[in-house]
């Protein structure tokens, strides 16, 4: 383990430490001098926004956490404690509340990042498998969380998500009643719910940390989707993008503040503030706002998948919607085998880069059907953009790996950005 | 700049399509109308009116508490509405709660206390449902946050009683309510003009009333809503600042490379 050539430091108590244990070399060759390609836009301030959306979480989490009960009795009344009664508590709260709004909308666009310019490709594919899983980690926990004030929209919606587990052949039922502890939502599972919404951003900060490890050994990836070839397509990571993160954190921070303390409510459904009462199902059931293009493609199978003309069904509908939503996430993992286009950057794919952006636009549009009541015409338009969805991973990216011709690509990140000053001159 | 301009573009389109999205499912039911009324609580530098709050408190004490509970209202709250403490005091000692046990193990009835929880009409759920023929009242310490609409949807419910058309099937006990979901509400229209007496020469009308008390629910549910904004503004204006003087040095720190 020893951590290779060590340079001495003037500082004798850093240098004590350092030769000991040396996370001061540490942490100047992994953000001090690391070098960064040179022409990173703003879309890279979103990895660092995350990460500090997940600090914040986690701070406001466990204060929450020492007031908050447990109990299907007192739960909602003792996060209305919280918001009444405890110092700053309805900061805390609305902090963590919109807090998850937040981070949902910095790792939908260090997504959409990957994506455009193709980060998830050689030899990046372990770190997108990693943040997929992240991604995966933040719905469990996000949905974990949301039932714990115990209201009408949360509990429900834990019983409508856990129930979609029966539609698995043979097990279902067995593991819906292992999921609530019991035969319906109730205080079991509102308990189990908050030790697993108390566990897993712990088990995010380790994948993180793994995510990062992974990224400090292939190096960023940048917009042009050219590696750095010489010392003159890079830049020491301080002070550069030190102050270009802060930046842009700031500005980031400046929104989630306004929305937090103005506009507090505007991402919660006001059935979210009526307490759980299982006997009483609400008019329309609908999750949290990054959950809505996953919940239209889950309602956009309502036909069972057989053999047509006959009776033989495979995949009943129930179970078709279930495995279409966690296959929307799940296709992700395997990106980076979908799209084998030798060109990174969707700057020099005109035609994925079309499909692309048709893509964000179906997922809005999926994400505001999510919304609606299932019925009409938005089960026609949800299908046509799950439709959609999937053609994208399955069909366009493979053949567009194929027959798209790029567009010239530079030389290197330095000839790029000389050419680009001349123009500007 | 494009990319910039791209991120700017995609963040406001995510904030539009999710507001929509939250207007859509306030809608639902038969066509219903709701006021848009002016509130003193309305915008970033909104504050709550302490006469309105006051006469909405009466409102609610003198009529809605019959049927209506705040069990996440305690009488000492009422002091953040202008009242000194010996007024709280006097407010919550009109109020019977039961308590105990007492050194011989029974229950008792005493005047209340600034630390008792408002008083509910109903010893519970059931008792409160039966007594309504069969429609529960719902608890009104969150009712704003707890229908889109907030302040506007519980004026418009006052406000909003009518005579039903004819092809309308009313039930005993039902009443014909604009405002209402399905424009069906088994709540009697409870204020009547004049009905409470003001003793600050504000109008004695259903409107007037809806009013106060409407503005005194959105208090009872948010009563951090001023002193959040407070620390909001000042947060905001840290953050924007701090964020000025970043752009400057990353400015300064990027020109050795635009050489
Ligand atoms: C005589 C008993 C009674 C009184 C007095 C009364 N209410 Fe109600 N209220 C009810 C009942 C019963 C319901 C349930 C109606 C339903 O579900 O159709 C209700 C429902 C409501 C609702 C909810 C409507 C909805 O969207 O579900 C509001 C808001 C409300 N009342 C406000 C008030 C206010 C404010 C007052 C005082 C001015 C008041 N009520 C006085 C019995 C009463
Ligand atoms: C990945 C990070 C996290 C996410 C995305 C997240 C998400 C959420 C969400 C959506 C809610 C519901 C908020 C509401 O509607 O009121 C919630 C509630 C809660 N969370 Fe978290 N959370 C995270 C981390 C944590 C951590 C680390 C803790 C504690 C150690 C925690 C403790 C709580 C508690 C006690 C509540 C209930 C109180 C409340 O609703 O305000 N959370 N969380």
């Amino acid at each position: 383990m020893a951590s290779g050539k060590r340079e001495k430091f003037d500082n004798p108590v850093v240098e004590w430490i350092d030769s000991r244990l040396p996370v001061f070399t540490l942490m100047q060759k992994e953000y001090g001098v690391f070098p960064t390609p040179k022409n990173f836009n703003y879309f890279w301030n979103f990895g660092a926004i995350a990460m500090v959306m997940l600090v914040t979480m986690i701070i406001t989490g466990v204060v929450l956490a020492m007031q908050y009960t447990a109990h299907a009795d007192l739960a909602f009344e003792s996060v209305q404690r919280i918001m009444r009664d405890v110092n700053y508590g309805w900061m805390l709260r609305y902090l963590h509340m919109n807090g998850a709004s937040f981070f949902f909308i910095a790792v939908y666009i260090h997504i959409f990042r990957g994506m455009y310019y193709g980060s998830y490709k050689q030899p990046r594919e372990l770190l997108w498998i990693l943040g997929v899983l992240i991604f995966l980690l933040m719905m469990a926990t996000a949905f974990l969380g949301y039932t714990l004030p115990w209201s009408q929209m949360g509990g429900w919606g834990a019983t409508v998500i856990t129930n979609l587990f029966s539609a698995i052949p043979g097990i279902g039922d067995t593991l819906v009643t292992f999921l609530w502890g019991g035969f319906s939502v109730d205080n079991p599972t509102l308990k189990r719910f908050f030790a697993l919404h108390f566990l897993l951003p712990f088990v995010i900060f380790a994948v993180v940390f793994l995510h990062v490890w992974a990224l400090h050994i292939t190096g960023s990836n940048n917009p042009l989707g050219v590696e750095p070839k010489t010392k003159k397509d890079t830049i020491p990571f301080h002070p550069y993008y030190t102050v270009k993160d802060t930046f842009g954190l700031l500005v980031f921070l400046m929104l989630y503040v306004l929305v937090s303390f103005f506009l507090p409510y505007i991402f919660a459904h006001p059935d979210h503030f009526v307490e759980y009462n299982p006997m009483q199902t609400p008019a329309h059931i609908v999750p949290e706002w990054y959950f809505l293009p996953f919940y239209a493609i889950l309602r956009a199978i309502t036909f069972d998948i057989g053999i047509p003309f006959t009776d033989i069904v495979f995949i009943e509908a129930k179970l078709g919607g279930v495995l279409a939503m966690f296959g929307a996430v799940g296709v992700l993992f395997i990106l980076p085998w979908l799209d084998t286009h030798p060109v990174r950057s969707a700057r020099f794919r005109p035609l994925y880069r079309l499909s692309l952006i048709a893509l964000v636009a179906a997922v809005f549009g999926l994400g505001y059907v999510g919304a609606q009541a299932a019925e009409g015409i938005w089960v026609i338009l949800g299908q046509l953009l799950t439709g959609y969805y999937f053609l994208f991973f399955f069909v366009i990216v493979p053949v567009l790996s194929r027959i798209e011709k790029a567009t010239p690509v530079p030389e290197s990140i330095n000839a790029a950005v000389l050419e680009k000053k001349k123009k500007k001159a | 700049m494009k990319n910039t301009a791209i991120i700017i573009f995609v963040s406001v389109l995510m904030l539009g399509a999710i507001v929509q999205s939250d207007k859509s499912l306030a809608a639902g039911g038969h066509e219903t109308h709701m006021e848009n009324l002016e509130w003193s609580f309305d915008g970033p530098f909104g504050t709550y009116d302490r006469g309105a709050l006051q006469r909405g408190l009466q409102v609610y004490r003198q009529v809605c508490s019959a049927c209506h509970s705040m069990k996440h209202m305690y009488y000492r709250n009422i002091g953040a509405l202008g009242y000194n403490e010996a007024q709280v005091k006097a407010i919550a000692s009109e109020y019977m709660v039961e308590d105990g046990p007492d050194d011989e193990g029974e229950m008792f009835s005493r005047p209340g206390k600034p630390s008792d929880r408002f008083v509910s009409p109903f010893p519970n759920r059931k008792a409160a449902t039966y007594a309504n023929n069969g429609a529960f009242p719902p608890d009104l310490s969150l009712i704003t946050k707890a229908r889109a609409g907030g302040a506007d949807y519980v004026y418009s419910i006052l406000t909003g009683y009518e005579h039903a058309p004819k092809d309308a099937h009313l039930l005993d006990g039902q009443y014909w309510n604009k405002a209402m979901a399905g424009n069906v509400i088994a709540m009697a229209p409870p204020l009547a003009d004049g009905m409470i007496a003001y003793e600050d020469g504000t109008a004695e009308t259903v409107e007037q009333y809806s009013r106060d008390v409407a503005h005194f629910l959105t208090w009872a549910a948010a009563p951090d809503m001023e002193e959040r904004k407070r620390i909001g503004i000042m947060t905001l204006l840290f953050l924007a600042v701090f964020a000025s003087i970043m752009y400057a040095v990353k400015r300064k720190v990027w020109s050795d490379l635009k050489k």
